[in-house]
């Protein structure tokens, strides 16, 4: 157990959250946008899924990450126009559709690999690589932590207060906001509710399909079924223990990232305590701030309340 | 003669079968307030509807400015200068005043909201409406919501402002300040249109469109009409005198004992209430509103049990027992909100009527009893004159006087002892208000033991032979209808006791 306290050591753990975070914090600050519109979207763990599939198999066809992150977002537009037409235009239960959902990600990205597999080894890639900040990677602790990481990493971080502006200070993220709390008072000024909600929808399953496509490229050089090991449930998790705010849903990231990296850790160093106590932690984790952070004052009126135009 | 500011010729508009407008004809000047005025289901709000761009009219065309106008969605009219103020308020409760008001004003990327609270300041000021334009919603009092709602429309520079019932949830003081903002619209060149059943609003405009059954059944200069002909073209026909049939009491029905409610250590809401209700007497309940008025419903009902006292219904001491138990005794009970309380609003038309009885009277062998029900529901629709496509529309969706002869309807069919009616007129329309005191003294009459609380004193008086008043959950005396006066229960209902007041 002391063997995690070690400075090294504890140095390895919070730097390698940093990464971890970033599958999540994509994710996350997709459903909230999604979620601040009015569609509780279920569907996360589904579109991250579907984002480390077609990364992975773009990077073992081309071993292009900018072609494999791209290809990834775009599958994750095609999961939120799915989960559009079943929630806004066909009005379907938001957790009905959401489960749905991911049950057939989980099955067809599964039936997709071994296809492409066919019997033979998976091919593999090797992992991208960090992009350290000259100079600023160079200052002791906070230099790895904060600047020798992936690019995908910054740019997560640095999407946090451009999320919170676009939310607050744009004419399109309060109509988004709007939309969350009182749909008839958008239709009131003629402004379309469903066009704010499948945007919504296919900007967050595009930033979560992100998020998958990092997981991928950067932690494994091989895609196995339900890789993604519900990093998509911790994101839904994050908004609401940070009661619908992207700076609070990034501290929780951090909580669960932080745990998530001890326990990998954990397995490397060897502890006496089996490794599989320390996997469950980000779970317990997230079960545990959600029974202390009950406010639900920042949660949209009429979230996951399919909206019949009148 | 100037071009009109708006002129609607000949606007049709069904909803399946159901005729909402008819060839509607007016016009409407700058500088000029309209009324439309007709009872609730005569059209006003789906020609609100049509004139705001939310539904396009099937027949017929909208002249703005000289210029047919064709809309698709609100936002045309608001790009036109037609402005909407909304009766169920249109707000984001957790946004502030000046987020709900930017929304769809603001075409550009990024809100400027320095520039969008200095113009806001600026009509507050012109128009002497002080609100915070940095308060959420939700903190506002339902007053101060009036004017957000008000502020939306003044926004954009409105040239037709509608106005859906404004004063519903003014008080006499703000409804005031409402039409010395209206004239000072008037003075800037703006039409207005005001959508009212309150005959003394309807009195201050400069026209009056009376809509009978989604048609215009005629226009006035309010200079050269009355309150009564306006009532007579609004019904369709004179309204029945009020006559005061003798009451014909009988032995005591419902009996209450220093009945008190309220939970203990805390301030009583009902103290020591005691009073007697006749066969065949309607006993009314004067009083401002949350004065004692739903406890005292609730605890006969059984809704609520009293901390002590006795109650009795025909010498059955009925305190404490089960609500339902006592309805099954014979008991109606019309309560205060009907959306509520009194109906279940994502249900049928069919299935409110027969909630409370369809363990009863509609099951068969545990089952619901279809055909009965539909049968009886159908029966009702027609007696009650409930005007609904079907049986089968959802009670939400009904105007809240096609909901009050819902429960009416279901309520007088089991009270055949006693009928509690909680502020049963209350927002309606003269020609609702009569159809239901015909049927209060209809119940009367079959020696039914009737209370009814409202906050309508006048009412009170020509249909009540009895009227208690209450003041902060105490009984402040009872009178005789017939020798009393509206200042001797105007004081009782301030606090002042009998004795004091004599």
């Amino acid at each position: 157990m002391s063997e995690l306290l070690a400075p090294d050591i504890l140095m390895s753990i919070i730097t390698a959250a940093m990464g971890v975070a970033t599958v999540i914090l994509l994710a996350a600050l997709g459903e909230l946008v999604t979620e601040r519109s009015g569609i509780w979207n279920m569907g996360v763990e589904g579109a991250m899924l579907f984002g480390c599939l077609i990364a992975y198999l773009v990077m073992a066809e081309t071993g292009s990450p900018v072609l494999a992150a791209m290809a990834a977002m775009a599958s994750g537009l095609a999961a939120g126009l799915l989960i559009g037409v079943m929630t806004v235009t066909l009005r379907v239960d938001h957790f009905v559709t959401g489960l749905g959902f991911n049950l057939l990600a989980s099955g067809l990205t599964l039936f997709w690999f071994r296809s492409y597999v066919g019997g033979g080894k998976p091919p593999s890639y090797s992992t991208i690589n960090e992009f350290p900040v000259p100079l600023l990677s160079e200052i002791p602790v906070i230099g790895p932590i904060l600047f020798d990481q992936h690019l995908l990493t910054y740019a997560a971080f640095l999407s946090v207060p451009f999320i919170a502006f676009f939310l607050r200070r744009t004419t399109y993220g309060l109509e988004t906001r709007a939309a969350g709390e009182n749909p008839q008072f958008l239709e009131a000024k003629g402004l379309s509710v469903a066009t704010r909600q499948y945007s919504a929808l296919l900007f967050g399953s595009a930033l979560t399909a992100l998020g998958g496509a990092f997981l991928m490229m950067a932690f494994a050089d091989q895609f196995r079924p339900d890789i993604s090991g519900g990093r998509g449930w911790l994101a839904i998790v994050a908004v609401i223990a940070g009661n619908w705010r992207p700076v609070r849903t990034m501290i929780a990231v951090l909580i669960f990232a932080f745990l998530d990296s001890v326990a990998v850790h954990a397995q490397g160093v060897g502890v006496d305590i089996p490794y599989q106590f320390f996997l469950m932690l980000p779970y317990v984790a997230s079960i545990l701030l959600l029974v202390m952070i009950r406010s639900r004052s920042g949660q949209p009126a009429k979230l996951g309340v399919p909206y019949l135009k009148h | 003669m100037p071009i009109p500011t708006i002129e609607a010729r000949g606007l049709c508009k069904s909803f399946g079968p159901v005729r909402a407008n008819h060839d509607i004809s007016f016009s409407v000047h700058a500088g000029e307030l309209l009324c439309l005025f007709g009872e609730n289901g005569a059209g006003k709000s789906t020609l609100s509807a049509c004139l705001t761009g939310l539904f396009p009219p099937d027949k017929g065309e909208i002249i703005y400015k000289g210029a047919p106008l064709k809309m698709s969605s609100a936002a045309d009219a608001i790009r036109a200068g037609i402005g909407l103020v909304h009766q169920h308020f249109v707000l984001v409760p957790d946004f502030t005043v000046l987020e709900n008001i930017v929304i769809g004003s603001e075409r550009r990327l990024v809100v400027n909201y320095g520039e969008a609270e200095a113009k806001l300041r600026q009509i507050c000021e012109t128009y002497g409406i002080d609100i915070d334009p940095n308060a959420l919603v939700r903190d506002l009092s339902v007053g101060e919501q009036q004017w957000a709602e008000l502020l939306k429309a003044l926004y954009f520079d409105a040239d037709l402002l509608i106005l859906d019932e404004p004063t519903a949830t003014l008080d006499i003081e703000n409804s005031k300040k409402l039409f010395r903002i209206i004239e000072k619209l008037k003075a800037d060149d703006v039409a207005l249109i005001l959508i009212s059943h309150f005959l003394d609003e309807v009195m201050q405009s400069d026209r009056v469109a009376v809509l009978r059954q989604g048609e215009v059944a005629g226009i006035r200069s309010t200079s050269e009409t009355s309150p009564e002909e306006l009532t007579r073209m609004m019904v369709g026909r004179d309204l029945e005198p009020k006559v005061r049939q003798a009451s014909s009491v009988g032995p005591a029905r419902l009996m209450l004992e220093n009945v008190t409610v309220g939970q203990k250590g805390q301030k009583p809401e009902l103290s020591n209430i005691s009073l007697t209700i006749h066969q065949g007497e309607i006993f009314g309940i004067a009083g401002v509103a949350g004065n004692g008025q739903n406890p005292l419903m609730e605890v006969i009902a059984g809704v609520r049990v009293p901390a002590s006292g006795r109650i009795t219904l025909d010498g059955t001491e009925i305190s404490g027992l089960n609500a339902r138990v006592i309805k099954d005794m014979g008991l109606g009970h019309i309560p205060d909100d009907r959306f509520v309380e009194g109906l279940v609003p994502e249900l049928s038309i069919e299935e409110n009527l027969i909630l409370g009885d369809h363990r009863g009277f509609y099951s068969r062998g545990g089952l619901l009893d279809f055909p009965k029900m539909r049968m009886s529901a159908e029966r009702m629709i027609r007696e009650y004159q409930i005007s609904a496509p079907s049986a089968e529309t959802p009670t939400g969706n009904l105007s809240g006087g096609n909901a009050q002869r819902v429960i009416l309807a279901r309520e007088k069919r089991l009270a055949t002892r006693v009928l509690l009616a909680n502020q049963p007129t209350r927002g309606l329309d003269v020609g609702v208000i009569e159809y239901i005191h015909t049927k209060l003294l209809e119940k009367r009459a079959e020696g039914v033991a009737v209370l009814i609380a409202s906050s309508e004193l006048e009412d009170l008086m020509n249909l009540c032979d009895r009227i208690g008043v209450l003041f902060q959950g105490r009984l402040m005396g009872i009178v005789e209808a017939g020798r009393t006066n509206l200042e001797e229960i105007g004081l009782l209902m301030a606090g002042q006791a009998m004795e004091e007041a004599a």
